[in-house]
């Protein structure tokens, strides 16, 4: 009892000291030297109307690949964790397959689902959104019809080259660079008018190799983990 | 937005992290502990985006294909930086649920305190020694026996050294 309410003091008393520290700073100020820098003149020199995306993909470029890296190991630790396909054997037709309603609402979901997703890949550069958010959506789709069909789910296999063909795109496009005397990941191509689909050069295939790579990947460890262990 | 909004914000994601923290501390279920870690995290995260704001800015995004008109815009680092600890967020999270399904396979539960008697049994067992005894609840018999002769009283009680 005694260990509860010292934890709750604890917290009480960190959530206090942050407090107590954040209000000091200045907080809704002109935003930081690199910040205001990059909004000058992110517009001119990268081409992307969402000034986020050049940060992510233009600026921080080698970051977003050392982000897919982690995302990688996190998958393949999940993967080696939970055992191979050994584990858990494949769901019969009668087992576990959703009702008339979850059948047909995931039959009209998925290419909706589909459209949005790459709809907000490919328009990562103009609009909010991007590789990351649409490639969420994409796992998303690929993951509901699993619910309805447990015994149609995407090979493990196929989502496994999408992802590594998706990432080595990433590598091969940053790469490409070198071959024009840039530093890695520089985006080529130039600037484009602003606001076009075809602008910012490199950046949209960027995001859409990211795209692909976290939908496949998420898919795949959604899958994984929804598989049945052992009766435990 | 008015002061009092970005104060409220605030206040917010602080007591987010501070949830989040009572959970980490408190819950005795391995998923608990999990979602405690998401919920302190999205703090952390609501807290960071919170540090580009500026008054009256807009957000990062130019609109009608123009740079001309230079609008006061919010700072993009943060929100870049956030979308990055989102993903990786993920992907902790998903390590933990998959180490914790691996925990449950093996001993049955996700309460820390039967997953740890078990743990110690386990280990026990397979070391092939007796239980271990703690300060709050010792075993074996009562009165205790007398103390093992340490190094240092045995010197003590040694008049000749």
């Amino acid at each position: 009892m005694l260990t509860r309410y010292g934890s709750l003091l604890f917290a009480t008393g960190f959530a206090f000291l942050l407090f107590s520290l954040f209000i000091a700073l200045p907080m809704g100020e002109p935003p930081t030297l690199a910040g205001q820098a990059i909004l000058n003149e992110a517009a001119n020199s990268v081409g992307a109307a969402n000034i986020v995306t050049s940060v992510v993909l233009a600026y921080r470029g080698i970051d977003t690949l050392g982000e897919l890296s982690i995302l990688f190991a996190a998958a393949t630790a999940v993967g080696l964790v939970l055992g191979g396909q050994a584990r858990a054997p494949r769901p019969s037709k009668e087992d576990g397959a959703g009702g008339f309603i979850l059948q047909t609402g995931v039959d009209l979901l998925f290419p909706l689902l589909l459209v949005v997703g790459f709809y907000i890949i490919l328009h990562g550069h103009l609009t909010p959104g991007g590789g990351f958010q649409g490639g969420v959506v994409l796992a998303a789709a690929l993951v509901l019809p699993v619910l309805a069909r447990p015994e149609e789910s995407p090979s493990p296999a196929a989502l496994a080259w999408v992802e590594g063909l998706a990432g080595a795109a990433f590598i091969a496009t940053g790469l490409a660079a070198l071959a024009y005397d840039h530093a890695f990941l520089t985006p080529l191509l130039g600037a484009g008018q602003l606001g076009d689909l075809f602008s910012a050069g490199t950046l949209p295939l960027l995001y859409l190799a990211v795209g692909l790579k976290v939908g496949a990947e998420l898919a795949k460890l959604l899958l994984r983990l929804a598989e049945e262990g052992p009766a435990a | 937005m008015s002061e009092f909004g970005l104060v409220a914000l605030l206040v917010g994601a602080l007591g987010l992290i501070a949830i989040g923290i009572a959970g980490l501390v408190l819950a005795r279920n391995l998923f608990r502990l999990v979602l405690a870690l998401a919920v302190a995290e999205a703090g952390a995260n609501l807290l960071l985006v919170l540090a580009g704001f500026r008054q009256g800015a807009s957000a990062p995004i130019i609109e009608g294909g123009s740079t001309l008109h230079q609008v006061a815009m919010v700072d993009p680092i943060p929100q870049a930086m956030v979308l990055t600890a989102i993903v990786i967020g993920v992907g902790v999270q998903a390590l933990a649920l998959a180490l914790a399904v691996r925990a449950r396979e093996a001993y049955g539960s996700l309460d820390m305190d039967q997953l740890r008697a078990r743990m110690e049994a386990d280990i026990i067992a397979a070391a092939g020694t007796a239980p271990t005894t703690s300060q709050e609840a010792p075993s074996g018999a009562r009165p205790l026996p007398p103390p093992l002769p340490s190094p240092a009283r045995i010197a003590a009680e040694e008049p000749s050294s």
